[in-house]
């Protein structure tokens, strides 16, 4: 052990690495290889059970909306739904077991990463998971007779974006909270309504105006628009609101999850 | 300064690219503050390249809080700090590519086994990645660990956990090893595991500073040892020179009821002599002196002569006891 030569003598860090990201992936990566199949599962069987339910619950008595197939409707639709589980629960539990009882994140900032790296790698990876698993509505959906298109394969991308996120969000809720108990108030108080006022399952223009207006500030309603657009069909002008939105959220939620962790762990 | 001036014996290890008078730490001024309380007051710190500098102090006398404030992972209200030539805190992310850290806790990832532990650290030390491989083995091989490599952590023994934690922070091959209270809570034997792998790094010319609240641990395998209470450093030095200057060599310790101790304890002192109590004993110390002979023939008690220790300067010096 020599310290003459050593390895990293050479090195010039930027002011943000992709190699440190790579790194903090690499360790996901080996806990995702041995837990894939349960992660998988819990993210992706509650949005199928409430396809499966309001698609031919409600599919029953409905049978288009808007022009859609209420199926197709619902889902479209559930792709946000799948993509929000996906994201912010496991990104307020993990942040919170991580950084309280595991230390982690305190380990991880006495090595050469900071807390930009650290939130951006955590929050991209949560992000990833969840584009893919967004994907699973949409092939239970075709496998229900939904007509293929081009625009789907967009689907992942934008549950990416919306995914990473919420991710962000879930980092910085896990790391302001003072105990788990405070992670229900945020489940029924926030993510319970984001979900409900997106127009997952019915669309917002019968509902009274307040409702719309929650949904205009809900980035959800936004990722579910965008979805259903790039499956049936691209309005450009809208399409780009939406996207600015979530681009916009996804920003934010990156300044506050990157400044609460620098506060909180460089004491 | 004083302090670093006795580790002579010891070639640095340090590069071409600084003089290799240069010290590889260097603390002036520090202060750190939690509300009410001073966790560090005013650490001056200087440690030359090649050496192991022992934090000595109590529980609560700052020693995490300067580590930490040492790695950037705190930062000061006031004073400054050059890690190999990197301004702390501004320059942390480079200065940390060349340190390795051992934390006071075990944190290692539960879920991981001994291999991926090293190589996520490896990865994020961004160790090149055809040296990456080589430099996992040799850790494991330093920890003793190569016939688990595929064991989670989580079914590892506790002296092999320490052993991991010590190997983790070496897997980048650091230049500057940071090792808060490293054997804390193990037993005899993993200690002296662990002091045998401390002591072939200071052989390397790895830089270390350790703390301990282990007189014999700072004794044993530090060149210089700084005695630190409430927040500053009190005196520091090498364990040898600071024993010869506050406690002279020998000790001679008295046995008896307090009345009698305390008669001499004021002979002592009206002898100028340096003397430390503890519950039913006293010893004077500088026995050796011809002033220390005279004063102990004259006492009719069970007396045993010993080595002075650097407890017995810690005690002299700070007034406060240690373990
Ligand atoms: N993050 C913190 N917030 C508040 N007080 C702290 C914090 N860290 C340390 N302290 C206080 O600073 C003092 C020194 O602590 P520490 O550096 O851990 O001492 P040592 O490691 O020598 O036992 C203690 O009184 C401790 O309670
Ligand atoms: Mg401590």
């Amino acid at each position: 052990m020599s310290s003459v030569d050593s390895p990293a003598r050479s090195v010039r860090l930027g002011r943000f690495e992709i190699a440190a990201v790579l790194a903090l992936w690499r360790r996901e990566w080996i806990l995702f290889r041995r837990e894939w199949s349960s992660i998988t599962f819990s993210a992706t069987i509650e949005p199928i059970i409430y396809l499966l339910a309001f698609g031919f619950g409600f599919g029953s008595l409905v049978a288009f909306t808007h022009g859609y197939r209420y199926l197709d409707f619902v889902g479209t639709g559930v792709v946000a739904t799948a993509v929000l589980f996906a994201s912010i629960f496991p990104a307020m539990l993990d942040t919170f077991v991580r950084s309280r009882y595991q230390n982690l994140y305190d380990t991880l900032l006495g090595t050469p990463i900071d807390a930009r790296e650290l939130v951006t790698a955590q929050g991209s990876w949560i992000g990833l998971r969840a584009g893919v698993y967004g994907t699973a509505p949409i092939l239970v959906a075709m496998a229900f007779g939904l007509p293929p298109s081009w625009g789907m394969l967009l689907v992942p991308v934008i549950g990416f974006v919306m995914g990473f996120g919420f991710a962000l969000l879930g980092i910085w809720v896990g790391m302001s909270v003072p105990s788990m108990n405070t992670i229900e108030y945020v489940i029924s108080g926030l993510v319970t309504p984001l979900f409900v006022f997106a127009g997952t399952f019915f669309p917002l223009d019968g509902l009274p105006g307040w409702t719309q207006t929650i949904a205009r500030i809900n980035p959800l309603y936004h990722c579910v628009e965008l979805v259903r657009h790039s499956v049936f069909g691209f309005d450009p002008g809208k399409d780009a609101l939406h996207l600015g939105v979530l681009l916009i959220f996804t920003v934010v939620c990156w300044l506050l999850a990157t400044r609460k962790v620098a506060r909180k762990l460089v004491t | 300064m004083r302090s670093t001036t006795v580790a002579g014996e010891r070639v640095p290890g340090d590069g071409p690219d600084e003089p290799q008078t240069a010290p590889v730490v260097r603390a002036s001024g520090l202060r750190k503050q939690f509300g009410d309380v001073i966790a560090v007051d005013g650490l001056e710190l200087s440690v030359p390249a090649g050496t192991c500098f022992g934090l000595l102090g109590p529980n609560g006398a700052g020693k995490t809080t300067t580590m930490r404030l040492l790695l950037g992972q705190s930062t000061p209200d006031a004073g400054s700090i050059d890690i190999l030539g990197y301004e702390i805190p501004r320059e942390r992310k480079h200065a940390r590519i060349h340190v390795g850290v051992v934390s006071q806790q075990d944190t290692l990832d539960e879920e991981l086994t001994v291999r991926e532990n090293l190589d996520v650290f490896a990865r994020l030390y961004r160790v090149p990645r055809r040296r990456r491989t080589a430099a996992v083995d040799q850790a494991m091989a330093l920890a003793g660990l190569t016939e688990r490599v595929n064991t989670l952590v989580h079914a590892l023994s506790g002296g092999m956990r320490r052993r991991l934690l010590v190997a983790r922070a070496l897997v980048h091959q650091p230049r500057l090893v940071l090792l808060d209270e490293p054997t804390v809570g193990l037993d005899p034997q993993v200690r002296h595991e662990l002091w045998a792998l401390i002591e072939q790094l200071r052989a390397d010319g790895v830089t270390l500073i350790m703390t301990t609240h282990y007189i014999e641990e700072a004794e044993r395998l530090s060149d210089a040892v700084a005695l630190m209470v409430r927040g500053d450093i009190v005196d520091q030095g090498s364990p040898a020179d600071l024993r010869r200057l506050h406690a002279g060599g020998e000790a001679v310790e008295f046995y008896g009821p307090p009345h009698r101790l305390d008669e001499i304890a004021a002979a002592a002192a009206a002898a100028n002599l340096p003397t430390r109590r503890v519950a039913n004993s006293i010893a004077v110390l500088r026995a050796e002196e011809d002033c220390t002979q005279r004063l102990v023939s004259g006492i009719d008690m069970p007396a045993q002569r010993r080595p002075s220790t650097l407890e017995d300067v810690f005690v002299l010096r700070t007034g406060e006891t240690i373990e």
